[in-house]
Order: structure tokens, then sequence, then C-alpha cells
């Protein structure tokens, strides 16, 4: 087996050192009732060139997104990943190494957690960030049960505009940490609606931006409503590269900003790994959760960095801890870090601006389809549309076409009654010729 | 060096002490670079990629748009790949040496699966595109799935935790779902020996669970008679971690999960060290009811410095029924996702764990690697992982003290600082020293359970002559510790790319990211 070093000669001298005949003897504390004598009920291994058949069989039953139209959206955005990215989060030195507990031997691990995380401070416009969470959805779990400390209250309020599976994940995290919470229906743009459902008990409102629908909306008043009120704002961004172009959470008063950060260095993967941005006011920070990243010095007093604050952990608080969190998204932040200095600010803001002018595109494409109405007012690259048929079955028909059209409202929420809503975003991979084949074959689908 | 040596062979002229113990003038070392913040390198205008001109954005977005500067710095790419390849060479990694961090289980990572996990079939789809055009991915995660419920003989499985604390989550929520669904929702305690990982106690606190700790016997294992205390109408689960963190198999696990589901509660089994047994022992044999697998350690997805990982839990047929969604479901059309809870055949899911489907990359490589070990090399992972354990413990036992030196250990070392005593040097200055010898540390002042712990993992990928480098590198140091020559240990490390960092004053003015404003440089106090 090409990945076990050890000879049968070296396990013979070995267990000889260690006084026993055979390794079964090693295994002597093991119940006999749980011995299993020979392998268990699987294929024996297998060379590098099986594998990869047996892997190449199973990748190409799936329809790539770079192979023609695509148009999904919904919480996972297709941007293009430069080539250095990928290069090097394969160096062996960042791709093998743990959790950078001994920090005098993961300098690079940890300067890049400290850049990364002023990265995420400034795009956000908060005072502090930390060095990832798994995704937006568990950080936005992360952020309510964060307010509930902070604020010793136990309600959060969501608002219509919060992706749907961010609210089953809110859900089912707050709900088993005793927190109530109150999600308005889903509704393309009434993030505002939360303010009359605030009162003495909230703990938070959680409100999104550009929303699930891809509404953007300025949510300063609602900042303004939540914190008189007692409570915390929350301002969740499915799609990071939405920084470059508009308004911060920190501008508009967020107390917690989350985002989804794939858009920026990582691949859509079918939905992981991905990499969670949290960032906050700084007077928060020692409740927050995940690992964070400090400026120190060595014994000779030169600059280094450390993981610090760890008194809000599991492994040193154990059952007072903030979250049970322990390994997070490192490398997904690395490649978050290494687009973003690629990018900078020249980058972002352009790359921003193109994404929304290919949306602007796709918009005025899919309005002159008959029967199509746009449902959104005001959106950065991402935009609902109303069909005069069920979405999904749309999305089906134009599949089998070769257009990937985007996320039926139904695949998110079966119970709202927007079975006939789509979701359409278009990015900087969105090539023009392709928006006009969309609603060439849209319109075909819907006539029919 | 003459005029006439250019161009022929050089060597090195007589020392001098002078010249080889300064400092260098710019801070750089040979090959390791002094390397600057992104926000130093006065890139504010630049960027490091070619897009097309892109219009102003449309009047919709009045009144909605950026007004200030975000503040963020740019690198051409050549200017890129320095600043991180310079970064790079100053980690640690297993690439490069043996990282025997207990309980985290360093292993090899195939660049295989690093090849497949870019398939476009896989790393280029959307989590949310029609199922239709996504069957070759479900039928991956199936077959993922039915090897991990065979490796641990184990009716069920859920796939989605991202790591494995949520995992832990996610186990503990079924557990939760089931007695509430059974009307035993007044269970709200849950018991965990104090050698627990600390993401166990977090998990059950963060659940709603009280946490009561179990003692631990003489020899390393949970304390029947303590259990057996505490166990009663009260408890909801018991949390064990077997092999246990002391690196020792739990010799009772068949009675701890009888007197449990006894007593009504449920078996949640942390899987961390699952390396140990995988292929040779299966944790449903042994009355586990739940049980995360961290893809990261025993199937060898890459730690990345800090992750992504993958948690998948495995279910006992009276938890599975509170799977949280997505579920796979194979029927007549081909896979589908079930994906909404109390759904038609979701309809006792207690949830969702993530907005997506899991960690499908890790899924890819998970895969691979299982493909590639088949049910024969990976019971000889575990094999050759015990084996390496105990070895080191053998070869080590007459300079350091094991903790447990009687029988076995499964596939990590424990030892304490008893044989330190008097030579004042700690737990923390021989890692430390370690460091300077050319290995990472292992895991120190874990399990709580010993004093001044050190756990050893060394994991299956070792040759016999690596670990041999290992085991003479501690035994000097060892022999230097207890020669006295203490300021070896009390400065180290002296090799490393830094020195020892001061942790006390990071926590006490913490600075957590770059600042446009020139702070005072930070000072020891």
């Amino acid at each position: 087996m090409r990945y076990l070093p050890l000879t049968p000669e070296d396990r013979v001298e070995m267990l000889g050192a260690i006084g026993v005949k055979s390794i079964d003897d090693l295994f002597v504390d093991v119940p006999a009732s749980a011995q299993r004598s020979g392998t268990v009920d699987l294929p024996l291994h297998a060379g590098e060139i099986e594998v990869e058949r047996e892997m190449a069989g199973l990748a190409r039953r799936n329809r790539a997104a770079g192979e023609g139209p695509f148009f999904c959206g919904a919480g996972a955005y297709r941007h293009h990943v430069p080539a250095t990215v990928d290069h090097i989060i394969q160096r062996s030195e960042f791709l093998t190494s743990y959790t950078p507990y001994q920090p005098e031997i993961a300098q690079g691990t940890l300067q890049v957690l400290f850049e990364f995380q002023s990265q995420v401070a400034a795009l956000t416009g908060m005072e502090v960030a930390n060095a990832s969470l798994y995704d937006g959805s568990t950080g936005a779990a992360e952020a309510v049960m964060m307010a509930q400390r902070v604020t010793r209250r136990n309600k959060a309020v969501m608002s219509g505009g919060v992706h749907p599976h961010y609210v089953e994940t809110i859900e089912t995290l707050a709900h088993a940490a005793g927190v109530a919470t109150e999600a308005l229906a889903p509704a393309v743009d009434a993030e505002d609606a939360v303010i009359a459902a605030i009162d003495a008990d909230t703990a938070c409102v959680v409100v999104q931006t550009p929303n699930v629908f891809g509404t953007v909306t300025d949510v300063t008043r609602i900042a303004e409503a939540a914190q008189a009120a007692g409570a915390l704002l929350i301002v969740v961004t499915t799609e990071a590269v939405s920084y470059g172009l508009l308004k911060s959470p920190g501008e508009m008063g967020a107390d917690i900003a989350v985002a989804e950060g794939q858009s920026i260095g990582n691949g859509l993967n079918f939905g992981g790994p991905y990499v969670g941005l949290f960032a906050c006011k700084e007077k928060f920070v020692r409740q927050m959760p995940g690992r964070l990243c400090g400026e120190t010095v060595d014994a000779d007093g030169k600059r280094g960095f450390v993981l610090t604050l760890s008194t809000r952990e599991q492994h040193i608080r154990r059952d007072k801890a903030t979250s049970n969190i322990c390994t997070n998204s490192g490398l997904c932040a690395l490649a978050f870090s290494i687009h973003m200095s690629l990018l900078g600010e020249t980058g972002l803001r352009q790359l921003a601006a193109l994404n929304h002018q290919k949306a602007v595109a796709l918009r005025d494409a899919l309005k002159a389809v008959p029967g199509v109405e746009i449902l959104t007012p005001r959106f950065f690259n991402e935009f609902a549309i109303k069909l005069p048929k069920d979405a999904a079955e749309v999305v089906e028909t134009l599949a089998g076409h070769g257009v990937i059209a985007g996320v039926p409202f139904s695949r998110l929420d079966a119970d709202a009654g927007l079975n006939d809503v789509l979701l359409v975003a278009a990015t900087e991979t969105t090539l023009d010729i392709d928006i006009p084949f969309f609603a060439k074959i849209l319109t075909k689908a819907v006539a029919q | 060096m003459s005029m006439n040596n250019v161009g022929r062979p050089t060597r090195p002229e007589t020392a001098n002490d002078a010249a080889t113990s300064h400092e260098t003038l710019t801070g750089g070392r040979g090959l390791l670079q002094d390397e600057a913040l992104i926000f130093e390198l006065n890139g504010w205008d630049k960027t490091g990629v070619d897009l097309p001109e892109a219009a102003a954005p449309s009047g919709d977005l009045a009144g909605l748009l950026r007004a200030e500067p975000i503040g963020l710095p740019g690198l051409s790419e050549p200017e890129a790949v320095r600043h991180y390849v310079r970064l790079s060479q100053k980690n640690h990694a297993i690439d490069l040496a043996l990282y025997p961090l207990g309980s985290c289980t360093m292993k090899h990572n195939p660049r295989l699966n690093e090849k497949m996990a870019r398939l476009p079939g896989f790393s280029d789809i959307h989590p949310l595109q029609p199922q239709s055009t996504v069957q070759g991915a479900l039928q991956l995660m199936d077959r993922l799935a039915h090897w991990l419920k065979t490796l641990t003989g184990m009716p069920a499985v859920a796939l989605t935790p991202k790591a494995g604390a949520h995992g832990e989550m996610c186990g503990m929520l079924a557990i939760r779902a089931a007695h509430e669904a059974n009307g035993q929702g007044h269970r709200k305690t849950v018991l965990a020996p104090t050698s627990a990982h600390g993401t166990n106690p977090a998990t059950a606190a963060f659940v709603g669970y009280t946490v009561v700790e179990i003692a631990q016997t003489e020899d390393g294992r949970v304390d029947m008679a303590d259990l057996e205390s505490k166990l009663g109408d009260h408890v909801a689960a018991i949390m064990v971690t077997n092999p246990n963190t002391c690196g020792l198999f739990e010799r009772d696990v068949v009675e701890i999960a009888r007197l449990t589901h006894a007593a009504g509660a449920y078996f949640y089994c942390d899987g961390a060290n699952f390396n140990a047994i995988v292929g040779r022992v299966r944790p449903g044999d042994l009355g586990v009811d739940a049980m995360h697998i961290n893809l990261h350690k025993t199937f060898s997805t890459p730690h990345g410095g800090g992750g992504p990982g993958a948690g998948p839990v495995v279910l006992s047929e009276a938890l599975a029924p509170f799977a949280p969604t997505p579920w796979l479901v194979h029927g007549h059309d081909g896979f589908t996702l079930v994906e909404h809870a109390g759904e038609e055949g979701a309809k006792t899911a207690f949830g969702r764990m993530s907005a997506f489907h899991g960690q499908m990359g890790m899924y890819v490589r998970a895969y691979a690697y299982m493909l590639s070990h088949g049910a024969d090399g990976l019971r000889q992972v575990a094999e050759d992982a015990v084996l390496n354990a105990n070895y080191i413990k053998a070869r080590l036992k007459d300079v350091m003290s094991p903790a447990f030196p009687d029988g076995p250990c499964m596939h990590e070392a424990l030892f304490d600082d008893n044989w330190l005593e008097g030579t004042g040097v700690t737990t923390l200055d021989f890692a430390k020293a370690m460091i300077d010898e050319g290995f990472h540390p292992m895991t120190m002042y874990f399990p709580l359970v010993v004093h001044g712990a050190m756990l050893i993992e060394p994991t299956e990928t070792e040759s016999k002559q690596e670990l041999d480098r290992f085991i003479e590198a501690l035994r000097l140091l060892a022999g230097a510790a207890k020669a006295g020559e203490t300021e070896r240990f009390k400065g180290a490390p002296f090799h490393a790319p830094l020195r020892r960092l001061d942790e006390t004053l990071a926590a006490r003015k913490p600075r957590l990211r770059w600042k446009p404003v020139a702070a005072a440089p930070l000072a020891a106090e």
C-alpha cells in the first residue's frame, strides 16, 4: 500500500522491541465480541489508475457550471479564481499544517490570519473580525447566540429577506441554545418590517443585504431601531463581492456582520467547504465565537502573531465556552485572503461593478421575455423573477437545453407559495452571449 | 577570497565566531525572509487581476453605494506569490517532518485526493443546480455513506456537519430530539469523563445540557462504579471518546453501553480517535448510538492550518429518524435530496446544520482515500498507527515516564512529567526544545487528568527510519534535561523563525487587525 511506509520486516522488528508476539497483542483491550478477524465487507486497495477511473466516472455525471450558460446564486456564486490562489493553497506548508498552536513554527499561517482578519474588518466596515467560521449560515447562527450572551435576552427576529436555509440553520442551533426565533414570511423588499417585531425581549434582529431575492437595502434605520430597544443588529451577506460596491454593514450601524466568503477565492464545490466571515464591534470581542489571531512580540522583541483571547474557547473554558468550534475554515480563509490581495481595492471595486453590469444586462434581457416579471427593485448581481409557470419545471426544461437557469425559490422554501419565483444571478464569468441565449430559451419554455 | 578563485570550487573559510553569531542587518536569515504585512507593502492602488472596464453602477443603487475607501491593499501577481511563499516557509508541516500532535492525527495527505477534488465535475458544481445534473455527486455521497456505515457497523449517517465539533452538535441534537419524541425531554444531564476533549462539554452545554464529570480509574479508563452511581432518569447521554484521550481502549465499553441504555440514555462516542481501530473494530458492535468521524483525521483530508474539516455522524436505528436535512434518497429516478425538515421522507428530522449539503470537497478526498486503501489497507492503517505508537512508548519508557506503563496503548503514547522532576525543565520547555531539533511538539497538558501531559500520536504514515530519528532526538533531549542543560530548554526555541512569543501581552492588549494609523510597536512589559 503506497501510503504505508512500514515493511513486514519493520513490523516484526518493532513488535520485538515492544516485547509482544503479534499485532493482536496490542489490541487486547478490545472486547472479544468486537474483535474482527478479517476485513470488513468493502473492496480491497486500489492503485492511482483505478481510483482516477472511478472518480472520473462520478465527476462526468455532473454538469459543471463552466460547461455553458449558468445563472445560479442563492448563497453560492461562480466567480473566477486566479490560478495563483489554488497554487499557493496547495503548498505543503499551508495545506498540511495544523491549527497554529505552536506560534514559533506557524508564523506563516498566523500572519495570513492576521491579514485575513484585517481584510474582513475593512470590507465589512467593522472594528474586529475573527479567523473564520465554517460558512455564512453557521456564522449567522453563531451571531444570534453571541447576541444572546451580550444582551442576556432570548429572542431573535429574522427578516423575510434572510436566506431560508440560513433561517433553518439559525432555528436549529438557536432553539437548542434556548433562543426563541421569529422569522417573518419571505418578502422581496421588506427588511424594514423587522422593526415592528422588536420588543423588550429581542436580543437581535437579523437582516440580509443583498437579501435572498437580491434586494439591496440600507439598514441604517433598522440599526437605530434595534439599538434603541437594546437589541443588536446582525447584517448577513451571502455575496461577499458586493462589499466592493455597496455600503458596508459597519457604515450602516451593524453590531455584527456575517458573510459567506465563498465568492472570493473559493469554488462552488457543491456547497462546501466554504468560509464564514464574522466581524463585530470591538466592545463585543470577548463574546465572539471562533479563533482570533493577535499581534505580539517574541523574546527578542520581534513582531509576531499568536492565537489569542483563547479563554473564550472550548479547550480552555469547556462548558462555559462562547462556541464549541475547533477546526474552522483555515485554508478557505487563506484562499479568500490571497484572492483579496490580488484584487486589492481597485480590483474588487472593478469586479463588483462588472458583476452589477452583467446582472443589469440580464435583467434587461429577461424583462423582455413575455410573461416574465422582474420582482427585485434594487439589486447587486442577483434578482428574482416571476414566471407564468412553476419555476422548478422551467429550470428542468432549460437544463435540457444546456442552460442552468437559476434557483427556484421552492428549492429554498417549498411552503412559501412562491413556486413561480426564480432567482437568477450573473457574475463576471457570465459571457455576453449567454444572456440572449438564456432569454431565447426561456421565451420558448414559458410559451409552451 | 582572492580574485583567482572566481568560478572555481570554494570552501568555507576559517570559522569566525564574531561573524557567525551576529544579527543580520535586515532581519532576514538565509532562506527565511522577514516579510511585512500586505498592508505595509504600499500597494494601495495596485491590482493583480486584469478585468474589463465596467460601467458606472445603475441609478437603482443611488444612496446605497460605498462613499469612502475600503482600505484594502493590492499586490501584483509576482508580489503576491512572493509574499505567500515567504510566509509559507515559516510553517511546520506534515510534509516536512513528523507532526506528533496527539488527538489530531496528522498523517500524510495524498495528492491524488487533491487532484480528484479539483475535477470540474466536483469543484465546479452548484449546491442548488437541478438534481438531475448532479447525479454523480449524489452517488459519491451515497458511496461515502456506505463506506462509513460499513466501517462503523452503523445503519445511518448524517454527512453534513462541517467539522468534529459540528458533528458532536449534530449527534447531541439527534439525541435531544429522540428524547423529546419519546417523552423523555426532562433528561438534561450529560456524563463525560474528566479526560474529554473540550468540545464535548462545550457541545453539551450548548445544546442545553448540564455536564457532570465521570471519574477515571488509576489505569486511565472510565470508573464504572462512578458511572453507575451517576446514571439515572435525569441522564440524557454519555459522551465517551474511544479510544480515549489517554490513548487507551475503554475495556468496559460494552458494559458502559449496556448500563447507559438500561438507564434510558444514549451513548455518544467522540470518534476523533477512530484511526486506531478503523477496519478492525466497528463502533456499532460496541453499542454506540452516535459517533462523529473527523474526515480530516482518519480519512486524511488536509488540515489546512485549521480547517476545513468534515464531521459526518453515524447514527443507530434509534437516532436515525432524527438526522438533519438534507437526506439522500435513492429512488427509481436516481438520487434525490430531501431538503426540508417535515417534508415527506424527513418528517422527524431535527433541523438543518448548515445552508447546503456539507463539505463535498472533503467527501471527494476522503472517498478517494478509502478507495486507495480498501478494506485491507484501512485495517493496516489502524494496525500500523497502533504499532508506531507502542514502538515510541517502548523505546522512550526508560528515559521518560509513560502515564500508563502497563499494557499496550492504542494510536498515541501518553507521558507525564514525573521524569522531569527536579530538572527545572517543564513540559512546555521540553516541547519548545523539540522545535529546535526539527520536530513539531506533541500535544501538551492534555488530557487534563495527567500532570504535565505529553501526548504523542505518530500515525501510520511514518517510516521506521523517521520514528527512530524522532525517538533519538527525544532521548538526546531527555538526557540533556536530566544533565541540567536547562538553558537549552528555558529559552527554546532558538532556531525557529521566531523565539517564544508573548501570549499574555497579546491577550492583555488585543491587537487583532492592522490599523492605518501607525501604532507604536508593542513592547514586552
